[in-house]
């Protein structure tokens, strides 16, 4: 299918630009890294609290984190005009969306594994214990901050102060996605299974997910042309 | 039918008209000068015609259909004020990746002949920020004809441009010309453009002050439209 | 809107609060909370006169989209400040109750924590507007956020009701029904509240356009 081989070309440029020199995806690490640092010096680190704040602790991480890679996103078109040049490309605004939408989640899923690890030595926590659910929770939580703030990446690419205004904008938005996603992470590292309880946060995730999404392919146009 | 149609088209920004009641076409097969000094809305025409920004009111047609468009997106190459190719690929990775947006039959192949053309096939496998300020210049000539687009709208394509380059972008237009297709240029370097043209359009304060063909005179003493159309308006 | 009409809608606004204030001293003071409680008849009002708010950004950002013509951005942008305005005094009356009742100047009650969240979406939307110097450009940009944020209202307060009974804190008010008495205070005063923020938005959009003209004036006379 054309349109998906499009979007696949996208991605792996933004991929491609983003591997060979690294700008975005180092700073993103080394912020998760500091911040997981300064959290240490903030909490009680009894095993039992950790565990309960760990859901919280570890998407606050990713959040924060994740908005650098995202701010990149669009924020790499501007030297040299690109976008003028992606834009008259024969190619659907959705197409350029979606797969600028995968490169980043890609990206920021690769710094949140490798958060997971550092945090679990860190904290002398055991997180493995529900893995199949946690990456199930994490693949679900990242696409909602992927959609979002690649929207917003557009949006604000060629405004004033964009690397303030993406995260004023984006984290309100995010609000019910991360408190679902804490929730679940929180009760999932302290080994709790995915049950009656907290299935509505996964309901709620998925349902985010799926609004964002086409709200976000319907209006990216808009955003790119006007 | 016109390769470029412009129809009482105004392009606003908040309530200021940049571009006003613009009426214009370009053959199939012709080359139309935009002229008109700094600020008469020559880039904003361009871009709007290019698909960039939707005109207040208006139509605009790329041999017939809306600029927006993905047929028309295919046919048509733009050349702005940025080179648009990535630093950090390969001058072949970035046109290969052209090729495959455009649905070229085989992008690679395409690449390494408009790197051949344009005179960089030795650079080929080099990323682009190593290169000099010429190479990228030809790069993007490169990546705009790429595709074979059958109408080409150029932004001041000649400024800032070395020797070698003003001379590929040249023949490459002159052979295109030749070929069927259709310019349209904006343009200060009038001696380079008027060569070229077979039309001209005057551009003051967003509005046409003078469309028509491309005489000799013109081409002889350029200053000559801007004198007898040009300011006061 | 003309200004005789605006006076009258200001005067009739004020003439019903004023005689629900008069209304509400003579009312009886409720069982648990005493006269405090009493701040529900502008608490609660205020939010829903905010939530109306929200939904005529949606449509006027919506009809901008569609049409293209400023009158529906100038509305969008003057009825989401009123909204934020009305918003702010349910956040500050929810501390003031809150403050009496508990002893403390912010709780994390569901319905104050999901309009905190709903202030900051529109704190946003202004804020991307005062980012945006191009007038077509912000406006577009504006209607599109406009459109995202309304869309997280409901999963706003869904979300954070589902995680209040989950972690239950103290409640400002269960939700049981009113006496006849009281509810008919409570009514006249959710439309002494809708008018003057329908006069609150006259004003503000008067404004707006004539900043607006200001603006292409000045561009006008620049380019000459």
């Amino acid at each position: 299918m054309r349109f998906a081989r499009l979007v696949w070309v996208v991605t792996v440029k933004d991929l491609r630009a983003e591997l060979r020199t690294k700008e975005a995806i180092n700073a993103s690490l080394g912020f998760a890294l500091v911040i997981l640092i300064l959290f240490s010096f903030a909490f009680e680190r009894s095993i039992e609290g950790v565990r309960e704040i760990s859901g919280g602790l570890l998407w606050i991480v990713f959040a924060f984190a994740g908005t650098l890679i995202l701010n990149r996103s669009f924020a790499r078109e501007l030297p040299n005009d690109c976008l003028d040049a992606l834009i008259a490309a024969p190619i659907p605004g959705s197409a350029l969306f979606l797969g600028k939408a995968f490169a980043n989640f890609v990206l920021v899923l690769a710094v949140e594994l490798v958060s997971l690890p550092i945090f679990g030595i860190f904290y002398n926590v055991q997180w493995t214990q529900q893995l199949p659910e946690l990456m199930l929770v994490l693949l679900l939580g990242t696409w909602g901050l992927t959609v979002i703030g690649t929207i917003f990446s557009a949006l604000t690419v060629n405004i004033r102060l964009r690397e303030v205004m993406l995260p004023m904008l984006t984290y309100p938005i995010m609000v019910p996605a991360l408190l679902g996603a804490m929730q679940l992470t929180s009760a999932l590292v302290a080994g709790t299974p995915i049950g009656p309880d907290t299935s509505s946060w996964l309901k709620m995730l998925i349902g985010f997910d799926l609004i964002y999404t086409a709200v976000s392919l319907v209006l990216v146009e808009t955003v790119l042309v006007g | 039918m016109n390769a470029v149609a412009v129809d009482g088209v105004w392009k606003f920004y908040g309530d200021f008209p940049a571009l006003r009641n613009i009426r214009l076409e370009a053959p199939e097969g012709g080359c139309l000068a935009l002229i008109g000094r700094n600020g008469a809305g020559k880039t904003t025409l361009l871009r709007t015609i290019a698909g960039f920004s939707r005109p207040g009111k208006g139509r605009i047609e790329i041999f017939g259909k809306e600029p927006r468009d993905i047929q028309a997106r295919r046919r048509m190459g733009y050349i702005g004020h940025g080179i648009s190719v990535y630093d950090e690929l390969s001058a072949l990775e970035n046109l290969t990746l052209y090729g495959k947006l455009y649905s070229l039959p085989d992008p690679h192949r395409a690449a390494l002949e408009w790197l051949e053309r344009t005179g960089l096939a030795r650079v080929a496998h080099g990323l682009v920020r190593e290169f000099s300020r010429g190479m990228r210049q030809r790069l993007a000539v490169a990546r705009a004809f790429l595709h074979e687009p059958s109408v080409l709208l150029l932004d001041e394509p000649f400024t800032a441009l070395d020797d070698r380059a003003i001379a590929v972008l040249q023949s490459l237009l002159r052979d295109g010309l030749a070929q069927g297709k259709t310019i349209v240029m904006s343009t200060h370097q009038l001696r380079e453009a008027l060569e070229l043209a077979t039309h001209v359009a005057l551009l003051n304060r967003g509005q046409v002050a003078f469309l028509g063909p491309c005489t000799p005179e013109m081409v002889s003493d350029p200053g000559y439209v801007y004198a007898r159309y040009g300011e006061g308006g | 809107m003309r200004d005789k009409i605006l006076y009258g809608i200001g005067a009739i606004a004020l003439a019903i609060i004023v005689r629900n204030l008069l209304v509400m001293t003579t009312l009886p003071e409720e069982a648990q909370q005493g006269a405090i409680f009493k701040i529900i008849f502008f608490h609660v009002p205020v939010a829903m006169t905010a939530m109306m708010c929200a939904a005529a950004a949606l449509i006027a950002s919506v009809l901008f989209l569609i049409t293209r013509n400023f009158k529906y951005d100038s509305l969008a942008v003057s009825v989401t400040e009123v909204g934020l305005a009305f918003l702010a005094a349910n956040l500050v009356t929810g501390s003031i109750w809150g403050r009496v009742i508990w002893g403390v100047w912010w709780v994390w009650d569901a319905r104050l924590t999901s309009a905190l969240i709903c202030w900051l979406l529109y704190a946003g939307y202004l804020m991307l507007r005062h980012a945006i110097e191009e007038p077509t450009q912000r406006a577009t940009f504006a209607a599109v956020f406009s459109i995202f944020a309304f869309i997280d209202v409901p999963i706003v307060f869904f979300s954070i009701k589902w995680w209040r009974t989950q972690h239950p804190q103290p409640v400002f008010w269960g939700g049981g029904s009113f006496p006849p008495d009281w509810f008919a205070v409570f009514m006249w005063n959710w439309l002494a509240m809708v008018l003057l923020g329908i006069l609150l938005t006259a004003v503000r959009l008067r404004q707006e356009n004539a900043q607006r003209e200001i603006d292409s004036l000045r561009r006008m006379a620049h380019a000459l």
